[in-house]
């Protein structure tokens, strides 16, 4: 059989929707290379979630419960997964948690793995997964040789289509096995109420906004959104905000829907980390600034007169 | 303690990328060490002058990733092996790792520290792969890395914040921002570095089993959707068609 084995993953008990967008791509290479999609779900509440998954095309949920996050820990669990079901093609989230994991598990199976793919098609058989490199400057095309073909695939990559799959439900004896990095303590304090890394609408700020005290008016419009804050280099190296909100090439790299660039002049390494958001509005008072270059929609003007405006014209549209 | 640090070079982010049938032209690119090794090659020799004992840099790729090892000659480490390949099957994670992993069993190292990601693929997988191949625990995303004998503490970023764990050496690490602040390198380490020897190791050698993937062609990015400046009289009108823009055309809000 020419199975793909997807793994979701969960955010404090819910479903994140890089689950759907890789069961709805695990589908369609599914029906291209003729077999069934297994879409693994780390939790030991796996019903809640199925008819979520099966809607986009499961065939089976399977539930592993292999406890906290460790890295080694749900390798150990989804290659004991992988073997029972002997896939031809694993997808997994190239999420923080999914680039750790991903990695033990290739070795394990012995796969290549492309990681960070944003498109997957089937030619002969076999999938091709392109992704961006040099920071966006060029995408390649790999096929994957070994007989598993492993890919990561990058948030907000993926459409999400409605095709029923029969959506069974499994519960795995998978085990986290032995963990040889032991967590002692979390701090959440300082992040992001949403995500940057899977957001798909960000609000950014950038040396524009002329101090730390103006965040709120940027804070104001992403929360009015439901959107993730971000930053540019310049506000974190100033001490405005925290590296964990930096967008780019020393920051994090996203593909929002929407990006929303306010008071930044989009250096190069900004656009690195940026640059493949699908829609991008800049709003800056130079119009010169390369922001403007990839911009879909860009507004020269004053951002503390435009975003405060942007926020509230959008309450009243969304209520 | 023996630590070797993984240094790959990758196009310096400002420099023009032309992309051929399945590579890049190279002709007038700018080389740099991936900045994330920087903090690797940084964290290792901290280590050394804490607790004694060797760094070795090693980089992987064509002749010209000699010029990296030079300047971390120049930064300070101790050795330096050049495990020489051409460049684009440094696409391909696994072989990567397997070479690697095996030029460091054969070291026998402690700890073996990369960055977090190499800014050419972004890929995030060969330190994670090189621990696994060896068989040891592993610390992604590294901020702060204290040893105490065989005993390793470490903050790590996480999704939404950091945390603290605890392991044990031998290890692999990925350097994330914040572990350090690299050391430039000094007028006489730079001269010094000129004359050090680079041990050069080839594939055979190392006993990898071949590449897993295949390049099946490069592109030029996609083109970006078409873009325009808004033309309003004042903020509440730049507001009113964003709004409208992004409801009604892009209908992503």
């Amino acid at each position: 059989m020419a199975d793909v084995l997807v793994v979701g993953e969960l955010k404090n008990g819910e479903l994140k929707k890089i689950s759907k967008e890789l069961t709805s791509a695990g589908r369609k290479i599914a029906d291209a290379i003729g077999g069934k999609v297994h879409t693994v779900l780390i939790t030991d509440n796996v019903d809640a979630f199925a008819g979520d998954l099966k809607a986009v095309g499961a065939d089976a949920v399977i539930g592993a419960n292999l406890g906290e996050f460790s890295p080694e820990g749900y390798a150990n669990g989804i290659f004991a997964i992988i073997q029972e079901k002997k896939p031809a093609v694993v997808l997994m989230p190239h999420s923080a948690q999914g680039k750790e994991y991903s990695a033990r598990v290739a070795i394990k199976a012995n796969a290549g793995i492309v990681a960070d793919a944003v498109g997957l098609s089937v030619d002969g058989g076999k999938v091709v997964a392109k992704k961006p490199i040099y920071s966006g400057k060029a995408y390649a095309n790999f096929k994957v040789s070994s007989e598993i073909q492993m890919f990561t695939v990058r948030a907000n990559s993926q459409e999400v289509t409605p095709k029923d799959g029969a959506g069974a439900v499994e519960k795995s004896g998978a085990s986290a096995g032995e963990v040889r990095t032991k967590s002692i303590s979390k701090d959440l304090s300082g992040g992001n109420k949403v995500q940057l890394a899977d957001a798909s609408i960000i609000v950014s700020g950038g040396r524009g906004i002329k101090g730390p005290e103006n965040w709120p008016i940027i804070q104001d419009l992403a929360d009015t959104l439901g959107a993730a804050l971000g930053a540019s280099r310049a506000t974190v190296d100033a001490g405005w905000i925290s590296h964990s909100h930096q967008v780019g090439q020393t920051g994090k790299t996203v593909s929002p829907n929407c990006y929303i660039a306010c008071g930044i002049s989009g250096a190069i390494q900004h656009l690195a980390g940026m640059g493949s958001s699908k829609y991008i509005v800049a709003i800056n008072k130079d119009g010169d600034a390369p922001i403007f270059k990839v911009a879909t929609y860009g507004v020269v003007a004053d951002l503390f007169e435009v975003v405060p405006a942007l926020t509230s014209e959008f309450k009243k549209v969304l209520g | 303690m023996k630590i070797v640090v993984l240094v790959k070079q990758v196009p310096d982010t400002e420099t023009n990328i032309k992309v051929g049938e399945k590579s890049i032209n190279e002709a007038g690119v700018k080389w740099i060490i991936s900045p994330y090794d920087e903090f690797a090659i940084e964290e290792g020799i901290r280590i050394r002058e804490k607790s004694g004992g060797e760094v070795i840099a090693v980089s992987l790729g064509p002749d010209r990733a000699v010029e990296a090892l030079r300047t971390a000659y120049a930064m300070g480490v101790d050795r330096a092996i050049h495990v020489k390949v051409d460049d684009y099957v440094t696409f391909d994670s696994t072989y990567t790792s397997e070479l690697l992993a095996n030029l460091i069993k054969a070291e026998n190292a402690d700890v073996v520290i990369g960055g977090r990601q190499s800014i050419d693929t972004d890929s995030s997988q060969v330190v994670v792969q090189i621990a696994e191949r060896l068989n040891v625990p592993h610390v992604a995303m590294a901020l702060k890395l204290e040893f105490d004998g065989k005993k390793v503490t470490a903050t790590r970023e996480i999704e939404g914040g950091t945390e603290v764990v605890e392991t044990s050496a031998p290890l692999a690490v990925t350097a994330q921002k914040g572990l350090n602040e690299p050391r430039y390198p000094s007028l006489k380490g730079i001269m010094s570095a000129k004359k050090k020897p680079v041990d050069v190791k080839k594939p055979e050698e190392l006993g990898a089993t071949g590449s897993k993937l295949e390049v099946v062609s490069l592109e030029p990015p996609p083109p970006r959707i078409a873009g325009r400046k808004l033309e309003a009289a004042d903020a509440q009108g730049f507001a009113s068609q964003l709004v409208k823009a992004l409801r009604e055309e892009a209908k992503v809000i």
